[in-house]
C-alpha cells in the first residue's frame, strides 16, 4: 500500500473505500451497543431481558444467518472459478435464507409489541429494538443490495465491474453476520443467563 | 461597583472558591513557562528573520535537530506531569461530593431545579424557599440536586464550583461560606426560555440569625404540600423569594423518583437514595 | 394532507418577517440575475453537474461564505441584545427568539461553516498535492457537497417555514426531548444535521481512500506534504466520530417521533448517555477542523520563511497523536455532572496530554522561522495570528482541562470565549491564510495584499475587542446564554465592548470583500503564473488556474517537497502528455440530495407520503446510477499536450 501506481485506475479503492466504511458502520453499532449495555437494566417495571427472550428462537435465527453467509462465500468461490450459474443460484440461496432471517425477526417483534413489550414501553426495550432493528435494517438494505448486483450479473455475466458488485456486497453481508454474533451473544445469550 | 470588585471569581467567600482560585493561579503560572517563550520567540524570529534584514543567518536547508525536537517534546511533558499531579490531588480534594473536612455537622439543602426557578429544602428546619438561600458562615452545606425539569446547574461563583441538576437523578455539592455576605447564584446550564431568570440571592448570615430565619418562616408560612407543590412546578419565569412550612419531608425524594419508576408503583422510599456517583461513565468501553 | 404545517408556520413576527423577505426577494433576484445574463447552461455543465474537485471544492466555500454570513447575522443579533438587555430593559428579542438564534449560530457555525470550509480546501488542494487527478470517488464527492447543500438548505429552510431549535446548538436532553420542546425546531436540527452529515461521512471515506490509493509513483506517506497528513488525521476522524452522531442524533429522533426512551426523564431513558455520545463525535470534531488548519500553516510557513519546514517527523507524529488522543478526552465537556473525582482526574490529565502534540507543532513553525528569510506576506500575517491568539486560547483550555478549575469556569463565558479563540484562530484565520495561498493557483491571479492586511488587522483587533470582554466576564460569573441579566453585577459595559469588537470583524469582512473586488478588477494585472511564491509543493508544478485534469503527466515523486527539489535541480523535464480518463458529468448527486431535502421537510413537519414518496426517488435514482453503464470518458494524449500547452502559453 505504500506504493501505488495512479496512473491507473486501479481496483484497490472501491475495496479500501468500503472496508472504510464498515469500519465507521461499526462504529455505529458501537454506539448501539454502549447503549444498550447502559440501559439494558433500566426496565422501568416493564419485563426485562430474562422474561422477554426466547433463546432457541435466537439460535435458529443465527444459524439461518451463518449459513446464508456460508452460501454468499460458495457464492464468491464460483465467481472466481467464473461460473456464472453457481454463482447466481448460490447467491439466490443466500438471499433466501436473508430473507427468511427478517421475516423470523419481523415476527419477534410484532410478537412482543403484541405483549405490550414494544420499543416506547421502557429505556430497556428502545435499546433493544434500535440495536436489534438496526441491524435488520442493514440485512434489508443488504437484500436489496444483493438483487441488483445479481441483476447485473444475470444481464451482463461476470466481469471486473459485476466482481466488484458481488465482492463489496458479500463484504456487506459476512460484516452483518459478525455483527450478529455480537447481539446473538450480549443481548440473547447475556440476556438469558 | 467597582470594576474589579465585580469580578466576583477573584474575591471568594468560602473554602472551596478560594482553593478553586489558588488552583486555577498554579495552573496559569505553570502554563506560563511555555507560552512566555513561544510569544517572546514568536516576535523575536518574525523580526530578526525579516526577508529585509540580509544580516542574518540564513539556512534554507536545515530542517531537524534531534536535541532541539527533544527539548520541545521534554519541556511541555514535564510540565504536564507536574500539573498531572496537581490535577489528580486537586480533583480528588475539590470533589462535589466530598464533605467538608469539619467537626461540624453539615446543613443538608435539598435542591430542585424547576422550570424556570430553584426550590430549596431545608430538611431538619422542615422549611422550603424559592429562589432564596440562606445559610449560616462556617457551617458546611450539602447540597442534595436534583430537577424536575431539563437540566441545570446551581452555582455560586463566591462559594464554590458549579454540579448539575438533573432529573431523576441525585448529585451532591458541598460548599462552605466562611465570611458573612450576599452571593449571586445561578443556573449555569441552559435549561430554555425563562433560564435567564433563575439567579437568586444567597445570603450567608452567622448561625443565630439563620436560625432566627427558618424559626420564622416555619411559624408563619403557607404549607409545601403535593399539590402545592405541583403548581409551584408549572413553567413560571422570574419567580420572587417565596416561603414554605416543608409539609411533606419526603418531597425531594418523591421529586426524583417520579422519574426513576412509574407513577404510582413505589412512591414512598423514606430512605434517602445513594449517591449516584457514578464509578465508570457510560459509553467508555468505546 | 399536510401533516403538521399550517400557514401559521409561516408567521414568526416582524423581525423574521423581515429576513423572510429578504431570503425569498434575495433568491429570486440571484435567479432572475442568472436567467439575464443566460448563465444557466454555463452553471450547470461548468458547476453544478460537475465531478471535478477544484468545482466541487469551490462549491463548498460560495455555500460557506454565504452560511458564514447567516452565522455572522446571529452573533451581530447576540452581541446586539446582550449589550442592550439588561435590568429593566429586556432588550429587543423574546428569550425564545434569542435562544433560536444562539442554537441556530451554533449549530451553523460549526455543520455548515467550519465543516464544508475543511472539505472545500482538502478538495482544492489534497489531489494536487499528492499528484492525483481527482479523488478516489468523484461521484461520491459530489453526493457529499449536495448532501451538506441539501441540510445547510434545511436549516435556512427553518427560516421561513416553521421555527429553529432553541436548545442550544447540542440539544441536551430532555430540553430536546418532545415533553420540553415540542415545536419543529429540534426536528429542523436533527435531520439537517443527519443530512449534512452523511455527506460528511461519505467525504471522510472519500478521502482516506484517496490519500492511501490514489497517490502519486513516488508519493510514499512520508513524502507527503504535512497538509496531506492532517487531511488524513481529520478524514480518519470524520470516519469515525460521525456514525456515533448519526446513531445519537437517531436515538434522539426515535424517542421523539415515537416515544421511545433513550433520553428521556423517566421511562428509563439515560440524559447523560446522550451527553456522553454527543462529545464522543463532538471532541474529535474539534480536531477535525482543526489539524487541516495546522496543516495550512505548515504549508505557509515554510514558504514564507523561504526555509524547509523544520521537524517533519515531530509533525506527522504529533498530527498522529493528536488524532488518537482526540478519542480519549470527551469527558472534559461535562466535568460538572457527577462522575467520580478519578475519572475526572483521568479525562482532565488526557485533556492536557493533547497540548504536548499541539505545542510541538508550534515550536516547529517557531524553527522554521529560525534562520530564514520571513516575507510578511497577507498568509504568514494569519499565521503569527494565529500562533498569537491560539496559544492564549490552548492556556484557556488547559485551565479549563483541570477539573477543579472547571468547576468554576464551565459554562461561564469564559468557556465561550476559549472555543471562539480556538475556531477563529484556528479555523478561520487558517482558511483565510489558506485562501489567500492558493487562490492565484485555483483562479490565475493573485488577491490584493493591501486589502488582505487591513483584514487582517481588523480581524485581529476585532477579535481581542469580542472576545477578551468575555474572558473577563467569566470570571465575573456571567454565564452563557442569558438573554437578560440584572444591572448591579457590572456586566453591561464589558458586553457593549464585545458588541463593538464585532463591528470591527464586520470592518475586517468588509475589507475581504473590497479586496476580492479590487483583485478580480485588475487580474490581468495580477497574473500568478504557475509557481507566484516560489513554493514547495507539486500543486505549483502546473499552470494557474488548475487544468481540469490536474496533471498531463503523473508525476514521478522523488522526495519531500519534490517541486522544489526539482527546480532547485534546474528545469524540469518535459515529460509527454498520455491519455486521461476523466469522470463524466452527472445531475444524480444534486437529485439524490434533492431527494434528502424532500425527505427532511417531510419528517420535520409529519407528511409521511412526501418522505415515502422523497425515499422511493432517492432508491431509484440509486438504481439508475448502477445501470447507467459508463461513467468516464477518456481524454487523448493529444489534446491533453494541446490544453497544456495552451494553459502553458496564455494563463488566465
Amino acid at each position: 500500500m505504500m506504493t501505488t501506481n495512479a496512473a491507473h485506475r486501479t481496483d484497490s479503492a472501491p475495496v479500501f473505500g468500503f472496508w472504510l466504511y464498515l469500519m465507521s458502520d461499526c462504529l455505529l453499532f458501537a454506539a448501539l451497543f454502549a447503549t444498550y449495555a447502559v440501559l439494558r437494566t433500566n426496565t422501568f417495571g416493564g419485563p426485562d431481558a430474562d422474561a422477554l427472550f426466547n433463546l432457541p428462537y435466537a439460535l435458529v435465527e443465527t444459524l439461518i444467518l451463518l449459513t446464508s453467509s456460508f452460501v454468499a462465500g460458495l457464492g464468491m468461490v464460483a465467481a472466481s472459478r467464473g461460473s456464472k450459474t453457481g454463482t447466481l443460484s448460490a447467491f439466490i440461496i443466500a438471499l433466501l435464507l436473508g430473507l427468511a432471517f427478517l421475516g423470523l425477526e419481523v415476527h419477534e417483534f410484532a410478537g412482543l409489541i403484541a405483549a405490550g413489550a414494544g420499543p416506547s414501553r421502557s429505556a430497556f426495550l428502545s435499546s433493544y429494538f434500535a440495536l436489534v432493528g438496526t441491524h435488520g435494517l442493514h440485512v434489508a438494505l443488504g437484500s436489496f443490495w444483493m438483487i441488483l448486483a445479481l441483476v447485473h450479473t444475470a444481464k451482463s455475466g461476470l466481469h471486473q465491474d459485476t466482481m466488484r458488485r458481488l465482492t463489496l456486497v458479500s463484504m456487506f453481508w459476512h460484516f452483518l453476520d459478525i455483527i450478529w454474533i455480537f447481539i446473538f451473544t450480549f443481548v440473547y445469550i447475556f440476556g438469558s443467563i | 461597583m467597582h470594576f474589579l470588585d465585580s469580578l466576583v471569581m477573584l474575591h471568594p467567600r468560602g473554602m472551596i472558591a478560594l482553593s478553586e482560585r489558588s488552583l486555577m493561579l498554579h495552573t496559569i503560572e505553570l502554563m506560563l513557562i511555555v507560552a512566555v517563550p513561544v510569544y517572546i520567540l514568536i516576535f523575536f524570529f518574525a523580526w530578526k528573520y525579516r526577508a529585509g534584514n540580509t544580516s542574518s543567518q540564513y539556512t534554507p536547508e536545515w530542517e531537524h535537530s534531534k536535541m532541539d525536537e527533544l527539548v520541545w517534546w521534554a519541556i511541555p511533558l514535564e510540565i504536564i506531569l507536574v500539573l498531572a499531579a496537581l490535577t489528580w490531588t486537586s480533583t480528588h480534594a475539590l470533589d462535589p461530593y466530598k464533605p467538608i473536612d469539619t467537626s461540624i455537622p453539615p446543613l443538608t439543602v435539598q435542591v430542585v431545579a424547576l422550570d424556570w426557578k430553584w426550590l430549596f429544602i431545608y430538611p431538619a428546619q422542615g422549611i422550603a424557599s424559592v429562589n432564596y438561600l440562606a445559610i449560616p458562615v462556617g457551617q458546611p452545606v450539602r447540597f442534595e440536586l436534583t430537577a424536575d425539569a431539563p437540566m441545570n446547574a446551581l452555582w455560586i461563583p463566591q462559594l464554590g464550583g458549579q454540579e448539575m441538576a438533573m432529573p431523576g437523578m441525585d448529585n451532591r455539592l458541598n460548599l462552605e461560606a466562611s465570611a458573612p455576605g450576599t452571593f449571586v447564584g445561578m443556573s449555569s446550564n441552559f435549561s430554555g426560555d425563562g433560564f435567564s431568570g433563575m439567579q437568586f440571592p444567597v445570603h450567608a448570615v452567622s448561625q443565630s440569625d439563620f436560625d432566627a430565619w427558618a424559626a420564622g418562616i416555619a411559624s408563619s408560612s403557607a404549607p409545601l404540600t403535593m399539590d402545592t407543590y405541583m403548581t409551584l412546578a408549572k413553567p413560571s419565569e422570574n419567580v420572587p423569594a417565596a416561603f414554605y412550612i416543608l409539609a411533606d419531608p419526603n418531597l425531594y425524594t418523591e421529586v426524583m423518583m417520579q422519574y426513576m419508576m412509574p407513577q404510582g408503583s413505589s412512591s414512598s422510599t423514606p430512605a434517602a437514595m445513594p449517591g449516584m456517583q457514578m464509578d465508570a461513565m457510560p459509553g467508555m468501553s468505546m | 394532507m399536510f401533516g403538521e404545517l399550517t400557514f401559521a408556520a409561516f408567521n414568526q413576527g416582524p423581525i423574521v418577517l423581515g429576513v423572510q423577505i429578504f431570503i425569498v426577494f434575495g433568491a429570486a433576484a440571484v435567479l432572475s440575475l442568472i436567467t439575464y445574463l443566460r448563465r444557466w447552461q454555463w452553471l450547470w455543465k461548468e458547476w453544478l453537474t460537475s465531478l471535478d474537485a477544484k468545482k466541487i471544492g469551490i462549491m463548498y466555500l460560495v455555500v460557506a461564505v454565504v452560511m458564514l454570513l447567516r452565522g455572522f447575522s446571529d452573533a451581530v443579533m447576540l452581541r446586539a441584545q446582550q449589550a442592550l438587555s439588561v435590568g429593566s430593559s429586556t432588550g429587543y428579542l423574546t428569550a425564545n427568539h434569542f435562544d433560536q438564534v444562539f442554537t441556530a449560530h451554533g449549530t451553523i457555525m460549526i455543520f455548515f461553516v467550519a465543516m464544508p470550509i475543511i472539505f472545500g480546501l482538502i478538495n482544492l488542494v489534497l489531489p494536487l498535492q499528492l499528484g492525483a487527478r481527482d479523488v478516489a470517488f468523484p461521484f461520491l464527492n459530489s453526493l457529499s457537497f449536495w448532501l451538506y447543500a441539501a441540510g445547510a438548505a434545511l436549516i435556512m429552510l427553518s427560516l421561513v417555514v416553521g421555527e429553529f431549535a432553541a436548545t442550544g446548538w447540542l440539544a441536551y436532553p430532555p430540553l430536546s426531548e418532545l415533553q420540553y420542546s415540542p415545536g419543529v425546531g429540534v426536528d429542523y436540527w436533527i435531520w439537517a444535521l443527519q443530512i449534512s452529515g452523511a455527506g460528511s461521512l461519505i467525504a471522510g471515506i472519500n478521502f482516506v481512500a484517496t490519500i492511501i490509493t490514489k497517490r502519486a509513483p513516488g508519493m510514499t506517506l512520508m513524502r507527503m506534504p504535512i497538509f496531506a497528513w492532517t487531511a488524513l488525521g481529520s478524514m480518519t476522524l470524520v470516519v469515525f466520530a460521525f456514525p456515533v452522531l448519526t446513531a445519537t442524533l437517531a436515538m434522539l429522533a426515535l424517542d421523539r417521533y415515537l416515544g421511545m426512551h433513550f433520553f428521556t426523564a423517566g421511562g428509563g431513558g439515560n440524559m447523560m448517555m446522550y451527553v456522553n455520545l454527543i462529545w464522543t463525535w463532538g471532541h474529535p470534531e474539534v480536531y477535525i477542523l482543526a489539524l487541516p488548519a495546522f496543516g495550512v500553516f505548515s504549508e505557509v510557513v515554510p514558504v514564507f520563511a523561504q526555509k524547509r519546514l523544520f521537524g517533519y517527523t515531530s509533525m506527522v507524529a504529533a498530527t498522529i497523536s493528536i488524532t488518537l488522543l482526540s478519542f480519549v478526552v470527551w469527558l472534559h465537556h461535562f466535568f460538572t455532572m457527577g462522575a467520580t473525582p478519578d475519572v475526572n482526574a483521568f479525562f482532565g490529565i488526557m485533556t492536557m496530554v493533547i497540548a504536548i502534540p499541539t505545542g510541538v507543532k508550534i515550536f516547529n513553525w517557531l524553527f522554521t522561522m529560525f534562520r530564514g528569510r520571513i516575507i510578511f506576506a497577507t498568509p504568514m500575517l494569519w499565521f503569527l495570528g494565529f500562533v498569537s491568539l491560539f496559544t492564549m486560547g490552548g492556556m484557556a483550555g488547559v485551565l479549563m482541562a483541570v477539573p477543579g478549575a472547571d468547576f468554576q469556569l464551565h459554562n461561564s463565558l469564559f468557556l465561550v470565549a476559549h472555543f471562539h479563540t480556538m475556531i477563529i484562530s484556528g479555523v478561520l484565520f487558517g482558511f483565510f491564510a489558506a485562501v489567500t495561498y492558493w487562490f492565484p493557483k485555483i483562479f490565475g491571479f493573485t488577491l490584493d495584499e493591501t486589502w488582505g492586511k487591513r483584514a487582517f488587522w481588523c480581524w485581529t483587533v476585532g477579535f481581542m475587542t469580542a472576545f477578551m470582554p468575555l474572558y473577563i466576564l467569566g470570571f465575573m460569573g456571567a454565564t452563557r446564554r442569558l438573554d437578560h441579566y440584572p444591572a448591579g453585577l457590572g456586566w453591561q459595559p464589558l458586553f457593549i465592548v464585545a458588541a463593538m469588537g464585532v463591528v470591527i470583524i464586520a470592518l475586517g469582512g468588509l475589507c475581504q470583500a473590497i479586496q476580492i473586488y479590487v483583485s478580480v478588477r485588475d487580474r490581468k494585472q495580477r497574473v500568478a503564473g504557475p509557481d507566484p511564491w516560489n513554493a514547495r509543493t507539486l500543486e505549483w508544478s502546473v499552470p494557474s488556474p488548475v487544468p481540469f485534469y490536474n496533471f498531463a503527466h503523473t508525476p514521478q515523486v522523488e522526495g519531500r517537497d519534490d517541486f522544489w527539489l526539482k527546480k532547485k535541480r534546474g528545469a524540469p523535464p518535459e515529460l509527454p502528455a498520455e491519455d486521461i480518463e476523466l469522470p463524466r458529468n452527472t445531475s444524480l448527486g444534486m437529485f439524490m440530495a434533492g431527494a434528502a431535502f424532500v425527505a427532511g421537510f417531510g419528517l420535520v413537519w409529519h407528511i409521511w407520503w412526501l418522505v415515502a414518496f422523497a425515499l422511493v426517488g432517492f432508491f431509484v435514482l440509486l438504481v439508475a446510477r448502477s445501470f447507467a453503464d459508463v461513467h468516464e470518458e477518456l481524454l487523448p494524449a493529444a489534446e491533453v499536450a494541446r490544453l497544456e500547452a495552451a494553459a502553458r502559453a496564455q494563463p488566465i
